[in-house]
């Protein structure tokens, strides 16, 4: 479904992207694993066209990502960001409901909110969170409200970029778990960046390991521990002794 | 020879660099009015951008060409009266408050007020992917942010700087009848005979052009805003000074367009 083929990107001297190669069929959670500053946000955002890369092809269902209606790709797309991104000026339900609000998919208020207030539910936030603004939750309630966003339109592709990272471990563990149940529910496609092991496990399918621009290792999450790949071994095993540099 | 050539070099680096900076701004001004005249339009951004540029801006608004035409009124009394002209005041208030005073202070106002909080909103909107989410909401983030913003800052300046003439005129007049004992009906009459309708027109003109300077600062800073607290500090910092120095260049060359012919 998403295919990404020899994706180059780079900032100035700093080649971030040395040529991605990466599969993932429909229907499948891949989990793409890597350390800090290792270009998997930037992999996830180039598929989405908010980072263009230099080189190589993006293909989703066989067709360009860059090319024909932009609108209409995006509306495939959820995407859960790193800090929720929610809109600060905005009550919880309409950043949900946001995209039910405007464009091709908008509908009278009354639905919007409806539908809104029942993917609070799904992701565990009760109705009267609805009309509260984003910066009267706490950090673990504004993921639940940025999946909400991510869900509301029911994409058939959903990204998640690095859902647990600020969390407790207990709230890391809730939100993996909505993660993978809305995941299945809705037979999406998901995209996970991550470099939290316990989101590993709950979530993937697939896992891929992204170090030095290119992906070095993939295969099913059963077979991480006994990968083989020297990369992979010392990045779940968490040590600084390894092929990853690791700066003191 | 390099010593020759250094400064040179340097003078070449900042010139490109200036070169390049103004036609950035260029594009971003022209994709903005190009966006204004291309569906969707967000009504209700609209109509907030509106209440924040123009009706949040009255009291300061007002507060400041009240004082200006106080002052201005004692100035052109003190000063008129070295030549026995202390009677002309009326008509130097209210051409010095409608053609420069009250769509210049106008203008830096909404830039101290207006243009600040645009760019460290849409900064900080920035620097939390907010600008990105909306992208991927299929939001064009120009449309959604810079037009109703830019559109709103055209349209109800002029408003702002009519007001602002109104308010710095009767500053004059009560500092005039109050305290240079100058006749209430006089004045008005005075100052009202005086006046032309192309004054107005001018000066609303000139709010127009400073409504729309110190609102695209506020929105080219803030999407070209670096990473962090200081990326935002840096852009609400740049766009004030932007807005400033191009409303008071954009004054003197429409002065020059206005009243030199």
């Amino acid at each position: 479904m998403i295919r990404l083929e020899n994706v180059h990107k780079a900032f100035g001297d700093n080649r971030v992207l040395r040529g991605v190669n990466l599969h993932i069929p429909k229907g499948e959670s891949m989990v793409i694993i890597g350390g800090s500053g290792t270009g998997k946000s930037i992999a996830l955002k180039s598929v989405l066209g908010l980072v263009t890369p230099d080189s190589g092809t993006i293909l989703v269902d066989g067709k360009d990502a860059r090319s024909g209606d932009k609108d209409a790709f995006l509306a495939r797309f959820g995407m859960l960001f790193q800090g929720g991104a929610l809109f600060d000026s905005l009550p919880v339900w309409q950043n949900v409901a946001f995209r039910l609000m405007r464009g091709s998919l908008k509908r009278p208020a009354e639905e919007a909110r409806a539908i809104a207030v029942e993917k609070l539910r799904r992701v565990g936030l009760k109705p009267d969170v609805a009309d509260r603004f984003p910066a009267e939750l706490s950090g673990g309630m504004q993921k639940r409200v940025g999946l909400a966003r991510a869900i509301a339109a029911e994409p058939e592709i959903i990204f998640f970029d690095e859902p647990t990272t600020g969390l407790d471990p207990i709230m890391s563990g809730v939100i993996n778990d909505l993660i993978r149940e809305i995941v299945v529910e809705m037979g999406a496609t998901a995209m996970t960046i991550t470099h939290d092991m316990s989101s590993v496990r709950a979530i993937a399918d697939k896992v891929a390991m992204l170090h030095d621009g290119v992906i070095q290792w993939t295969g099913p999450v059963a077979d991480l521990d006994n990968s083989g790949d020297p990369y992979v071994a010392q990045f779940i095993s968490g040590s600084a002794d390894g092929p990853i540099e690791a700066v003191r | 020879m390099s010593r020759v050539l250094t400064p040179i070099a340097v003078l070449g680096a900042l010139t490109l660099s200036a070169l390049a900076a103004l036609g950035r701004l260029a594009i971003f001004t022209g994709q903005t009015f190009a966006h204004m005249i291309r569906p969707p339009f967000y009504l209700k951004e609209f109509g907030a951008a509106l209440m924040n540029v123009g009706y949040f801006s009255l009291p300061v608004i007002g507060l400041t060409t009240l004082f200006t035409g106080g002052a201005l009124a004692l100035q052109i009394y003190a000063g008129g009266a070295r030549f026995s002209a202390e009677a002309v005041v009326p008509q130097i208030v209210a051409i010095g408050i409608v053609r420069e005073l009250g769509p210049v202070m106008v203008g830096l106002m909404i830039a101290a007020r207006v243009t600040s909080s645009i760019a460290a909103e849409i900064a900080t909107m920035k620097v939390t992917e907010q600008i990105d989410a909306l992208v991927t909401l299929s939001t064009h983030p120009m449309k959604y942010l810079t037009v109703p913003r830019v559109l709103a800052g055209i349209i109800v300046v002029p408003a702002l700087v009519a007001v602002g003439n109104i308010i710095g005129i009767m500053g004059g007049w009560a500092v005039a009848v109050g305290t240079l004992d100058f006749n209430s009906a006089t004045y008005l009459q005075n100052t009202a005979d005086f006046l032309e309708t192309s004054d107005i027109m001018t000066s609303l003109a000139k709010g127009a052009v400073n409504g729309g300077i110190a609102t695209l600062m506020g929105c080219y800073y803030g999407m070209n805003s670096g990473r962090g607290a200081m990326g935002v500090g840096k852009a609400t910092k740049g766009s004030v000074e932007a807005a400033a120095v191009l409303i008071l260049a954009a004054n003197f060359i429409l002065t020059g367009i206005f009243f030199t012919s």
